[in-house]
């Protein structure tokens, strides 16, 4: 009965089957129509509109000599790595840990006030980051009311505003990724290290973090994808500004493609953030098989 | 078993009968819809104002069509933007929009707009539109694609009563850059809390920045971007680094904003709805459509602006003939190339700018008229008092080249200015940048050094 059994076989895979049409179509579809436009210069108006022509690497060569590219992927791994994989991992990690040891009304507290910025849509998020950090704002006049004096956050130190928004934004997803990581982990085994004389430092360092590497893992890659696709909080904040300080590669390339009407090319750099996302994302996949024996 | 196919069939049957009755009907009969897009925001609603009335007038002389109106809540940028992409495709292209006049010959290359000629001869008042206006409408080939709205010229705007507190003589009326220092450095003496003279610079203010700003000081030099006869684009010009030159001087020594309110895409609020009422700037660099934020209804109603505010021509750079530089834009309205109903869309595009609506608008928002029936009535040259001043300048004025790099262009021109404000670049440097920007962006061969 070879055929009835690949019958039912293949009657296996239908109930996925919607699913992976619907990944087809909005997600791999969208992703080889950018490759196809990036290697095109279809522009938002003029005669590269109605006609777009095969230009092959040419936007590439392009990416390669333009001086604001090699300084906007710089930005990009600054803003992922300080606020990504440091700020809202380590962050998120620290405060899951001390939560479980601290009284359930902090707890509390600070779980609902972290995951508070986390709820926000981001435009509200990036407005209210906005708010404290511009120049009438909030951090000034707490600074001015305690006697210091303000700076222009958003000007003078653009990166470090948008780090500090991002980790302030993004913190509870973390927090609760570890927080049930941490619940996971055997009462005996910390008990048993206890017995044997580790400290509360050795204990996290020897036997909760092993066990929850996976959960960790996993944490960096959602968290990195997600930074290295924030566009909303840049743009409302500093739009990339001032004199491209704070030019992420997600903004570079909506300045390309929409407010220059080059499409090709701004395709071109989504395309770079596309693959940058891609090894970070295979790094972290890799991380996650190791720990398999 | 029998049963399964009979109602596969029905279903079937059943989302032809759907499909069938999505397909548009024919457009002659039953109810038609005309979408109009069109920019609208908290500080531009002018525009909103004549559509909707424009919109009442046609849906009663044209029963059974609808004018759905799509206003567009953006500023310049990024509705030109939300435009070109709703314009891409058929079936969201509006069938009337409102289209920036150096927009309109990249967006007749790219297929956008509908060709007038054979409409508008049988229209009346076309002849009464402005010759040089309607330079404005033709694309490459020659034809007519948009109709003219309004257009617009500027100058500096200066708070009569700052300028008195400083010993200033009025009316004021720079005839050189240095005259402009010597003034703003006297206000600055005088009152240093005040912001003497501010011209907008850098990226946060997009065009703005280039039209109320270094085209000013670029076209007052006697260069400019763009050579007309060769058709090239203008790098190493000495009066590009002049111009970078005076922007660096008004901002290093605080004549000017602070550079971080500079970048601020909202300056220009600040300007008009604050700094100018409160007494706080001495003047500025704006457009002839200023007194539509103060006069009566406006968003930064001003009762006092009439008297307050004063108007001046720009001087060019040493007072060279002709003594004072302009420069002007304007918008239009075009037919989308893709319309169904093409007719009855240039129909509502001539209703929306009748005598009435055009005078309306042109009021409402201080344009400077572009139908000579409008140039002609009362109610238009006492508007507000500063209609014949800034009317003059249309004769020392000059227009973006509107090929389809300019844009980029702009912005590296943008660009520059934003890098000598800041500090981090010399003018020298910040003019190299940019002459390396441009071979760039059209190619080498497509530069001329002057």
């Amino acid at each position: 009965m070879p055929a009835t059994h690949r019958a039912r076989q293949v009657a296996r895979y239908l109930p996925v089957l919607p699913a992976i049409l619907l990944l087809a179509v909005f997600l791999a579809g969208p992703v080889l129509w950018a490759f196809h436009a990036s290697l095109t210069n279809a522009g938002l108006t003029g005669r590269n509109a109605r006609n777009p022509q095969w230009v092959g690497l040419e936007n590439y060569q392009r990416l390669l000599q333009d001086p604001v590219f090699p300084f906007s992927v710089g930005l990009t791994v600054v803003f992922v790595a300080g606020s990504a994989i440091l700020g809202q991992n380590l962050l998120g990690l620290a405060l899951a840990v001390l939560m479980r040891r601290a009284r359930p009304a902090v707890a509390a507290t600070v779980g609902t006030a972290v995951v508070a910025a986390w709820v926000l849509p981001e435009i509200v998020a990036a407005f209210a980051a906005y708010a404290f950090f511009s120049r009438d704002g909030t951090l000034n006049q707490l600074l001015g009311a305690m006697g210091q004096p303000g700076t222009d956050w958003l000007y003078a130190v653009p990166m470090v505003a948008l780090v500090l928004a991002n980790v302030w934004r993004g913190t509870a997803f973390s927090m609760l990724v570890y927080r049930a990581a941490l619940g996971g982990v055997p009462a005996e085994l910390s008990e048993a290290a206890h017995m044997d004389g580790a400290g509360p430092w050795q204990r996290l360092v020897f036997i909760t973090l092993p066990v929850i590497r996976g959960s960790i893992a996993t944490n960096l890659m959602l968290v990195t994808l997600q930074t290295l696709a924030v566009f909303t909080l840049v743009w409302v904040m500093t739009a990339g500004g001032p004199a491209n300080a704070s030019t992420t590669l997600p903004v570079l390339a909506y300045q390309e493609a929409f407010r220059f009407g080059d499409i090709g090319y701004g395709t071109a750099v989504a395309v770079v953030l596309l693959l940058l996302g891609a090894v970070f994302g295979v790094a972290y996949l890799r991380l996650l098989r190791e720990q398999r024996p | 078993m029998a049963r399964r196919p009979l109602t596969v069939l029905s279903l079937l049957a059943a989302t032809v009968l759907a499909l069938a009755s999505c397909t548009p009907g024919n457009p002659a009969e039953g109810p038609r819809t005309i979408k109009v897009a069109y920019q609208k925001t908290d500080a531009f609603t002018a525009l909103d104002t004549m559509f909707q009335s424009a919109k009442k007038e046609f849906e009663a002389a044209h029963q059974g069509v609808t004018v759905e109106l799509q206003p567009i809540q953006a500023n310049d940028d990024d509705y030109g933007t939300k435009l070109a992409l709703a314009l891409r495709s058929p079936s969201t292209a509006p069938d009337v929009f409102y289209e920036d006049t150096f927009k309109v010959r990249s967006d007749v290359d790219a297929g956008y707009l509908l060709n007038l000629d054979s409409r508008l001869g049988g229209w009346a008042d076309w002849e009464k539109f402005d010759d040089a206006a309607k330079e404005a409408g033709k694309a490459d080939d020659g034809g007519t694609y948009a109709v003219p709205l309004g257009t617009d010229t500027r100058a500096i705007w200066y708070n009569k009563k700052v300028l008195q507190a400083a010993g200033v003589a009025l009316p004021w009326r720079p005839a050189t850059w240095q005259d402009i220092l010597d003034t703003a450095r006297k206000v600055k003496a005088s009152d240093p809390s005040v912001i003497p003279f501010n011209m907008y610079a850098g990226k946060g203010t997009g065009e703005g920045t280039v039209m109320q700003g270094f085209y000013e000081l670029l076209y007052g030099t006697g260069a400019s971007l763009y050579d007309q006869d060769s058709k090239k684009w203008v790098v190493g010009s000495t009066g590009f680094t002049d111009s970078l030159t005076f922007l660096k001087t008004l901002y290093s020594e605080n004549l000017a904003v602070a550079p971080a309110d500079a970048l601020d895409p909202n300056v220009w609020k600040k300007v008009f709805g604050e700094w100018f009422p409160q007494g706080k700037l001495g003047a500025t660099v704006e457009g002839s459509y200023s007194p539509s934020f103060w006069q009566k209804g406006g968003s930064y109603e001003w009762p006092g602006y009439a008297e307050e505010m004063g108007v001046a021509p720009f001087p060019t750079q040493k007072g060279q003939a002709p003594g004072a530089v302009s420069m002007s834009g304007g918008w239009t309205l075009a037919v989308g190339a893709e319309t169904k109903q093409a007719d009855l869309a240039f129909s509502f595009l001539t209703t929306a700018l009748n005598a009435k609506n055009s005078l309306d608008f042109t009021v409402a928002s201080s344009q400077i008229a572009v139908r000579n029936d409008v140039a002609a009535d009362a109610g238009y040259q006492s508007a507000n008092p500063f209609v014949k001043d800034v009317s003059a300048l249309v004769s020392v004025t000059h227009y973006r080249p509107a090929t389809s790099d300019y844009p980029r262009i702009s912005a590296a021109v943008q660009e520059a200015t934003e890098a000598v404000i800041t500090g981090s670049k010399t003018p020298e440097q910040a003019a190299a940048d940019y002459d390396a920007a441009v071979a760039g962006i059209v190619g080498g061969e497509k530069t001329v050094r002057k």
